[in-house]
């Protein structure tokens, strides 16, 4: 019975951390993300989870035609680089920041609106070390011109 | 020339639910075994190894399920996409702030903060400061009623007030309001509520671009194009939705946004492929294709007393 309530404790302890790990995501986003879209008007969506080395994201959306869009994907310090894709709706890829040496902004603009998916990675560590976790913020912005 | 396929987004929705309630099954599983375990007072069955035989396509899709996003238009994105299309600005249009005091409900509450948000990004981009004024006390209204902490707080409607004349300004502070909105209900295990409030905001946006449209010029109109694009962020907007389900009010909001997907079910829209155009320099890269739409006025006029007729009963 001890067992069982140790177990129940630690993980409404996790629970807790975790969500409290949320709550500091909005801050980094905030803080840390948001500066990359320079030049550009944030939307005001946030989308940011906590992500473990190795594991992946997906966000949907749909982008209009003739606006300029910047997408900026940023993580914590503690994650490996972070590979984002860009695909259209067969999957095929548009865009990925693994030619661009990881780089977090992506600007672009569409002829006609489409339907787009946003693949977010962390890339794994090195074997046999612990893999981090850490705040991964998928941000948009837009042109006001 | 190819139509573009929801079931795509569809399949992936399904199969992360999917993978979402295996992983939950097997949690809760291990739950009982441990709980079933400790409850044992013999020292040598609670030393026996546990083993569990998880196939190996179980064991990956348990591995490979991911957080997934549907981002739907921001009001503020809807508002910037009216402004370049040519609309106008037309005040006659918003939701009257007098009609907060009707919101009672949870659900009424989170469906008007979206389209209040909608209607203050509206006024915001059109330079309507005294208007954007009363629009952001409407939303931080809702927004404490809702018992959202601190989205709009005295800070920023100070700030509000002392940067009248300062439009960059004003756009931020919108976009820092539903961030501060959606990420608190996102991150407090709130999303139907966070879905209401985008839904809400989506419909009002939709309804705007309907009513600004001048019906004897649709095919010259530039907004018609947007209220077309709309369909793609539908399916957003429905998938959201039914990832929210379980809540009634969402359920009931399921069942009014169907009928704007029927209209929309008339609207073909066809794409070439996408072609990527890489930029030179350091340039924004041009993503070419074409798009064409069947829209014609009959489906227009549907569309648009459907729309109005269900963001009326919202409002009212």
């Amino acid at each position: 019975m001890r067992q069982f309530l140790s177990f129940l404790f630690l993980a409404t302890v996790l629970i807790g951390l975790s969500g409290k790990a949320e709550g500091q995501c909005k801050g980094f986003a905030r803080r840390i993300c948001k500066l990359d879209l320079e030049g550009f008007v944030h939307d005001g969506n946030y989308h940011a989870a906590i992500l473990t080395d190795g594991e992946e994201a997906e966000l949907y959306k749909t982008f209009y035609s003739d606006q300029d869009y910047r997408i900026a994907v940023c993580g914590s310090e503690v994650l490996e680089d972070i590979e984002f894709k860009v695909m259209d709706i067969q999957r095929n890829i548009l865009y990925t920041n693994k030619n661009n040496d990881f780089k977090g902004t992506w600007d672009f603009r569409l002829e006609s609106s489409q339907q787009l998916m946003i693949s977010v990675k962390v890339l794994s560590g090195n074997p046999g070390q612990e893999p981090a976790s850490g705040c991964v913020a998928i941000l948009f912005g837009l042109s006001d011109n | 020339m190819s139509s573009t396929n929801p079931h795509n987004l569809l399949y992936a929705s399904s199969k992360n639910h999917y993978s979402r309630l295996f992983s939950g099954a097997v949690i809760l599983f291990f739950f009982i075994l441990l709980a079933a375990c400790a409850s044992d007072n013999s020292r040598q069955e609670r030393e026996k190894e546990i083993t569990v035989n998880i196939s190996d396509e179980a064991f990956r899709d348990l591995l490979d399920a991911k957080k997934i996003f549907y981002a739907l238009p921001s009001p503020l994105e809807t508002a910037m996409l009216l402004k370049s299309s040519g609309a106008v600005y037309n005040e006659e249009l918003l939701n009257p702030v007098d009609n907060i005091s009707r919101y009672q409900t949870n659900s009424s509450m989170a469906v008007n903060l979206g389209i209040y948000t909608a209607n203050l990004s509206y006024a915001s981009l059109f330079d309507q400061t005294q208007t954007s004024l009363h629009y952001m006390d409407a939303a931080k209204g809702l927004a404490d009623n809702l018992g959202i902490l601190d989205a709009i707080d005295n800070y920023t409607m100070e700030r509000l007030e002392d940067n009248l004349g300062n439009r960059d300004i004003i756009i931020d502070i919108v976009s820092e309001t539903f961030m501060n909105s959606s990420s608190f209900l996102q991150e407090n295990d709130r999303e139907p509520v966070a879905a209401l409030m985008f839904a809400g905001g989506w419909v009002e946006g939709l309804y705007l671009a309907l009513n600004l449209v001048d019906e004897d010029n649709l095919k010259e109109d530039p907004l018609v194009k947007r209220i077309v694009d709309n369909k793609l962020s539908l399916e957003l907007v429905m998938l959201l939705l039914e990832e929210n389900s379980y809540n009634s009010d969402v359920a009931d909001l399921i069942n009014e946004m169907k009928k704007i997907e029927t209209v929309f079910h008339k609207i073909k829209i066809e794409s070439t492929p996408i072609e990527v155009m890489e930029a030179p320099d350091d340039s924004a890269t041009i993503l070419r294709s074409q798009s064409v739409s069947n829209i014609n006025k009959d489906i227009f006029r549907h569309l648009k007393s459907t729309v109005t007729a269900i963001r009326n009963s919202f409002v009212s």
